[in-house]
């Protein structure tokens, strides 16, 4: 059977995406945020994960106000990604699962998640970013994807109470699929940022690390916010803490914190980062 | 914590619910086409003509026109879309940042690393 070997969460900007294109991993600004990862990845080295769920929000590339699902899940050979808009080269495709896809699809809209399905996906920094954090070099991995888009753009978005329990219903999906397969949950975005506004580049650290600590032992704590709450606490994009309780949830109720990170500034944001294993 | 009925409205806070995506909706459309390289310099050939063919309202255009954030997003522009937009010029997140809270760049940078310690 499948398992889920465990979670990581990782913020998303897209200016590090830059940064690893020019190699800026010892300068003094993004020394302190890039040094967080090499635990990370010696991490995956050693359980060697065969899927990675992706768990982000589309920033207007795939999606557009026309059609606005609240979930989607990819189930796709590959995902593409492509410019949104600055003109960077896009990264070579990541090869999906549509297996797997399926078989979470199924078992999701049986426990009452009406997902998007989505046999065509592009797939924009929110995902490529903690892929190129945790995979350095793709040639060397083997890891499949599956990207679950949530709804961050537009009003009203899933609570956090709602983002939790779908994780853990895809906790469940992943392990009835008769198939031994590894797989590891990334939760990405966050933790506290606001881009727009007279309030731009409002950033809460107190509760940002107050997060860092819940969401290992007591999520259920976060999933009592409501989304205005958290648009105040950690500003409009800090929002994004929805889809790292996506990830908790799909863990066990108990879990062992591996390593974790935070740093203030990267772009306008307080970058985090957590890596936990399921309680054995 | 959770709260009942219309919660109490974040200052310097645009909540972008159906409201603001009706009201932004050709303003933020076009922007999303910014995502093709070919749009971004159509735009930049002719804005005039751009703004025509996606139907953006006096109050967009003249947003556009000021290039002026705070405008665009009284006039439903969604920050995801409108980064796009800002991209065409080379502005990043800390440009507009300064530009909405009227700070300079420097300035603005300094107020996100003072929010770490």
């Amino acid at each position: 059977m499948a398992c889920i070997v465990g979670g990581i969460s990782t913020s998303h900007i897209p200016a590090i995406g830059n940064a690893i294109a020019r190699e800026m991993f010892e300068d003094p600004y993004w020394k302190p945020f890039f040094d967080g990862y090499p635990p990370v990845r010696a991490w995956l080295d050693e359980v060697k994960p065969d899927v990675a769920i992706v768990v982000y929000n589309d920033h207007g590339l795939n999606f557009f106000l026309d059609k606005m699902p609240t979930f989607s899940v990819g189930a796709a050979f590959e995902y593409q990604n492509k410019d949104e808009g600055w003109g960077l080269k896009p990264l070579p495709p990541f090869p999906g699962d549509p297996e797997l896809s399926w078989h979470i699809i199924e078992s999701l809209v049986a426990e009452e998640f009406d997902i998007c399905t989505c046999q065509e996906m592009a797939v924009d920094h929110g995902f490529t970013v903690p892929m190129s954090l945790l995979w350095q070099d793709r040639a060397q991995t083997a890891v499949k994807t599956i990207p679950l888009v949530v709804n961050t753009v537009q009003h009203p978005l899933p609570t956090p109470a709602r983002c939790f329990k779908l994780g853990q219903a895809l906790g469940r999906a992943v392990e009835s699929y008769d198939k031994d397969l590894k797989v590891v949950v990334l939760g990405t975005g966050g933790l506290s940022h606001q881009l727009d506004g007279e309030r731009a580049g409002f950033i809460n650290k107190n509760f940002d690390l107050m997060c860092l600590e819940k969401i290992v032992d007591e999520p259920e704590a976060l999933t009592k916010y409501s989304i205005h709450d958290l648009v105040r606490l950690a500003g409009a994009q800090g929002a994004e803490l929805i889809l790292w309780l996506v990830m908790r949830g799909a863990l066990g109720g108990k879990v062992s914190k591996v390593h974790s990170n935070y740093h203030i500034p990267i772009s306008n944001t307080g970058a985090g980062l957590l890596v936990l294993e399921n309680a054995a | 914590m959770a709260t009942a009925g219309k919660p109490e409205p974040i200052p310097g806070t645009t909540i972008f619910d159906g409201t603001m995506a009706m009201r932004g909706y050709a303003l933020n459309k076009m922007c999303y086409s910014f995502n093709e390289a070919a749009n971004r310099e159509a735009f930049l050939a002719d804005e005039e003509a751009y703004c025509t063919k996606y139907g953006l309202n006096d109050e967009q255009r003249a947003a556009i026109k000021a290039r002026n954030v705070l405008q665009l997003i009284a006039a439903g522009g969604n920050i995801y879309y409108l980064a796009k937009f800002a991209g065409i010029f080379g502005l990043n997140v800390q440009d507009v940042g300064a530009q909405q809270t009227g700070m300079t760049v420097e300035d603005f940078k300094a107020k996100l690393v003072a929010a770490g310690k």
